[in-house]
């Protein structure tokens, strides 16, 4: 605790631009006040500020920056932040500055050299800040540009921090233009039935706004392009709707766009025909640098029963339904269509819990050393993913991660393939060509012999043999694994075929006067006994284990 | 019926065998392949028996003896529990063995089926009957062995003789020689010696060979001995000249082989190293010499009111079944809990490990019984990945699949062997009868893990508990 509650600070001390200075000393952390309009949400709460303070940095927060999200000035301060006002001494006193929205041209104005930017940027949208912010020399990091398939990001992927937040304002947004309860109930008043939930899109926002839909007892329908997310769909409460739509196994050239027609044609059938069904629609579709799609046509709104609800989480992007207002709750056919754009905004403290946390995690990867000083490195994957601008250069796209950096991805692609040659049940690679000569000069020696002594009637009985060998090879090669046992079983009844061997000898010969009838008769009928219970007893068993086996 | 005709109703039957095969390698073709396999095994038998070599001299021994074995057979498949089933495959193997023997014996004293043999073809002859009886001898020994082994007539662990691989090969030996002494042997009385002390050398060694083989090992000896009955019947067939036998038995001793081979593969384990036997119990020795590395830590018992707890709060749970779960015959029990479960919107599953229970697919085949559909039944390959984000893995029986030494001891006898990773699963759950170490005779550290919790008692017992505090 360099400083403590006493908010001294260092206010004699200048902006940090020499660069000496900043090795030195201790950096100080700056917090602006968000001014996009509807922007509730600050970048650090008061909790995180004592983090950060233990890791050695100074805070600094712009006065009023937390009214919107309830931290009010004075519990910065108790939590050893040095309140400023004004944006303009804010930047120009802050060597790292920590943003929620990417910052205006009036902010970028404020800008110095050598400062430290981490905020939301989406730098493929916004090339014109990119530039200016090069222009200024400002090391940027963009939250939105965070590599998400590193496991050890995942701590600071405010992405799906903030979509979580999201998903779930948007049910009780839902909930709130909805007249009825969301739970079914059978009171002294009479019976409630329970509301039909519908989510379109199950990603981290549609799946948090499952689990708050079902846990507000509603009945929950979600579905996703992604045939996967369906188990966790289920494990959140929901039902996964499939959209009714078969792949035809036939196909030539060009049809895969022919397909992706028919499942989208599926698709909106699907859609029309829950519509009509449930009461709550929720969407959350979205792809990645281009407008949402338009999931819910006006025919499909008109088809909804007067008083239903209508979310679209995608209404930034132009939103998921035909008839959604941006920022906007709009009446349409009877049916309320809210269109927020800021979702995240209205659960501004919980928002910003998460979102700064998120931070402070980036914080500590960027300080190893808890000396107060952070360090881009660029070798890191994480960082180097994150980092947009860097001394003037535009650093964006980072290149793609190298799949040793990347266990998490390479992993379960790699191991399938590896235990694949396990012959396991599965076609194995072909023998090393040496091995396979071995092996192919032994038999053709063990045939010479073969070949070379014995008789005619024998080479056709051997012929029969080896030939047999292979088909038997062939046919059980590809077995499932949970067969083994009924195979087994059948092989064994089979293998009385060995009672023919007996039968051939039981009758008694008249002709043949050495031959002691008698003894042979009961040996064999002996053998023949059984083998019976073998093949008998072989065959039924085998058929009463199969007829089990029932999906 | 003339000859002609018996060799086509011989090729047809073989055909139908091969389809039965092939039938029984996929699950929706499985009922019609054993339906194939019943329609050949008619058509031989019926093709033999009206045959040219069977007059009607015959008829009544064949029709009392079929009757009497026919029947022993249909009550004992009629009766036998699904768990018994390696046992019932054993036993069946050495009635073929016994048959093989049988026949050979029968075709040695009957100076009819040389006569018309001579020079090299009766050399040929006689040593088809020596082979033919060896592996029917070693098929019915072994079969006998491994069936008091299943059935646990017999203790389980490996005996192993001092210097058993010369005993074998000493074995081989002798046979190799009173084989020379009989094909020498110029009458049926001169050969009678030779041909009885080999039978007992290989009866002695189908004994030898089988004890030497630990229990975990089991699942690959039941299918060797399968494919060795087929064997038999090939040898059967040269002997007698019957086509029909050489082929079935050839396709019934290859695919017996091969499964061998498969599992074994399952298993990380060569065929050598298995047929030469005494797993479990050599290779445990270093371990034991650098000062026996005893897992460390605590073992956790739980209740079955706690365990009833974990598993209603999980949402991803992973039942992995062993040979416990079939000698306890809680398959029942195991599918009402998944039901329940399922009904509650829990993601239950199923990891089978290649080798668990006493044969190839045994844990399917009884889950099967308990009426488990088989989509939610997974192998370890398709599940081992999932460990990680399963809350509760109960592990029902098991123990030397779900040993993690086998990727963290190199010094272990199971090293390298591919086991069910439920350690890495927030919490597992071990349903065992006491602490002791499972058929391999190894120690095992998941017991020992913080994540573990072990339920003592009888599986079914304590299932049937945790069932009733499920539904309260």
């Amino acid at each position: 605790m360099p400083t403590g509650a006493n908010s001294q600070g260092s206010s004699g001390h200048a902006a940090a631009a020499d660069p000496l200075d900043a090795v030195k000393s201790t950096q100080r952390i700056g917090v602006p006040r968000e001014v996009f309009p509807g922007e509730k949400r600050v970048a650090t709460v008061p909790e995180v500020v004592e983090k950060l303070i233990k890791l050695g940095f100074k805070v600094v927060i712009e006065s009023g920056a937390g009214d919107l999200a309830n931290f009010s000035d004075d519990v910065y301060r108790a939590a050893g932040a040095e309140v400023v006002t004004g944006a303009a001494a804010l930047w120009s006193t802050s060597d790292i500055v920590f943003k929620v929205r990417g910052p205006t041209p009036d902010e970028v104005a404020l800008m110095h050299e050598g400062q430290t930017l981490i905020s939301f940027i989406w730098p493929a949208q916004n090339p014109e800040l990119m530039q200016q912010m090069a222009a200024k020399k400002v090391t940027v990091l963009a939250i939105d540009a965070l590599p998400r398939t590193l496991s050890r990001a995942q701590k600071m992927d405010a992405l799906t921090s903030q979509a979580g937040v999201a998903g779930y304002r948007a049910v009780i947004e839902a909930a709130n233009a909805f007249g009825r309860f969301f739970a079914g109930q059978i009171t002294a008043a009479g019976k409630v039935p329970p509301a039909k939930v519908f989510i379109a899109g199950a990603g981290v926002a549609g799946l948090a706004a499952i689990g708050t839909a079902a846990s507000l007892g509603a009945i929950v329908r979600a579905n996703d392009t992604r045939a996967e997310v369906a188990d966790q769909v289920v494990s959140l409460g929901g039902e996964f709707v499939k959209v009714d739509y078969v792949e035809e196994g036939s196909g030539g050239g060009g049809y895969a766009k022919v397909m992706s027609e028919g499942f989208q044609q599926a698709q909106r059938e699907m859609y029309a025909k829950q519509a009509k069904d449930v009461d709550i629609i929720i969407t959350t579709a979205l792809i990645p640098g281009r407008p949402a799609p338009k999931l819910i046509t006006a025919e499909m709104v008109q088809s909804m029963k007067p008083g239903s609800v209508i979310v679209d989480m995608a209404a930034e992007q132009g939103g998921n339904c035909e008839l959604t207002e941006p920022g906007q709750a709009v009446v349409k056919h009877g049916v309320t269509i809210v269109g927020y754009t800021d979702l995240v905004s209205r659960l501004a403290k919980q928002s910003s819990t998460l979102y700064s946390t998120n931070l402070f995690r980036l914080t500590e990867e960027l300080c190893k050393t808890k000396d107060g000083i952070v360090n881009v490195n660029m070798e890191d994957d994480a960082i180097r993913g994150l980092t947009v601008t860097k001394g003037g250069d535009i650093t964006w796209p980072a290149p793609a991660l190298k799949p040793a950096a990347a266990p998490a991805a390479a992993k379960p692609a790699a191991a399938p393939v590896a235990k694949k040659g396990k012959g396991h049940g599965e076609p194995s690679a072909p023998m090393p060509a040496g091995k396979l000569a071995m092996m192919f000069a032994g038999a053709a020696v063990l045939f010479w012999l073969i070949g070379h002594s014995a008789p005619k009637e024998f080479m056709s009985h051997f012929t029969v043999f080896v030939l047999a060998c292979f088909v038997g090879y062939m046919v059980v090669w590809n077995v499932k694994p949970a067969l083994h046992t009924p195979l087994m079983s059948v092989t064994n009844a089979i293998s009385s075929i060995i009672a023919i061997g007996a039968l051939v000898q039981i009758s008694p010969l008249m002709d043949a006067a050495e031959r002691p009838n008698g003894l042979i008769t009961w040996i064999a009928a002996v053998a023949i006994g059984l083998t019976a219970i073998n093949m008998f007893g072989g065959f039924a068993v085998t058929q009463r284990m199969l007829a089990m086996f029932r999906k | 019926m003339n000859s002609s005709l018996a060799t086509v109703a011989y090729i047809g039957a073989t055909i139908l065998f091969i389809l039965s095969l092939g039938g029984l390698s996929n699950q929706e073709s499985s009922r019609r392949g054993n339906l194939f396999g019943m329609i050949g095994m008619t058509i031989a038998v019926l093709a033999t028996v009206f045959g040219p070599q069977v007059n009607s001299g015959g008829y009544a021994w064949i029709v009392g003896a079929m009757l009497v074995g026919g029947s022993i057979g249909l009550y004992l498949a009629r009766s036998v529990q699904m768990t018994q089933m390696p046992e019932l495959v054993a036993f069946m193997h050495s009635m073929v063995g016994l048959a093989a023997v049988l026949v050979g014996f029968a075709t040695f004293v009957d100076p009819n089926a040389t006569k018309d043999f001579k020079d090299a073809a009766k050399t040929i002859h006689e040593l088809e009957i020596y082979i033919g009886i060896f592996i029917g001898a070693v098929t019915l020994s072994g079969s006998v062995i491994a069936f008091g082994k299943l059935s646990g007539r017999i203790g389980g662990n490996p005996v192993l003789l001092p210097g058993r691989h010369w005993l074998n090969l000493a074995g081989l030996l002798t046979v190799i020689y009173f084989g020379g002494v009989f094909m020498g042997a110029e009458t049926v009385q001169a050969g009678t010696m030779p041909i009885i002390i080999m039978t007992v050398i290989a009866l002695l060694f189908g004994i030898h060979m089988v004890m030497a083989i630990g229990g975990a090992d089991m699942p690959v000896v039941v299918s060797m001995l399968n494919s060795y009955s087929g064997w038999a019947a090939a040898a059967t067939g040269f002997m007698l000249s019957n086509d029909l036998l050489i082929v079935v038995g050839a396709l019934v001793g290859s695919s017996g082989a091969i499964l061998s081979y498969i599992m074994c593969n399952a298993m990380n384990r060569s065929f050598i190293s298995v047929i030469a036997g005494g797993f479990g119990t050599t290779s445990a020795k270093p371990t034991a010499a650098a000062g026996g590395v005893q897992p460390a830590g605590e073992v956790t018992p739980v209740t079955a009111l706690d365990t009833a707890e974990l598993l209603r709060e999980a949402k991803n749970v992973i039942i992995v079944p062993g040979y416990g779960m079939a000698v306890a015959q809680a398959q029942h029990t195991v599918f009402e809990i998944t039901k329940y479960l399922r009904e509650k919107g829990v993601n239950v599953r199923f990891g089978i490990h290649p080798v668990a229970g006493r044969m190839p697919g045994h844990m399917n085949v009884l889950l099967a019984e308990a009426k488990v559909p088989y989509d939610i039944v997974f192998e370890m390959d398709e599940l081992n990945d999932d460990f990680p984000s399963t809350d509760v893995t109960m592990v029902i029986g098991a123990n030397d699949i779900v040993n993690p030494s086998a990727q963290d001891d190199p010094g272990s006898p199971i090293a390298g062997m591919p086991v069910l990773e439920v350690w890495k699963s927030k919490t597992s759950i071990v349903m065992k009868r006491s602490m002791a170490s499972g058929y391999a005779g190894v120690d095992n550290p998941l017991f020992y893990k913080e994540n573990n919790r072990m339920l003592f008692g009888d599986a079914k017992k304590m299932l049937d508990e945790v069932l009733t505090v499920l539904r309260a």
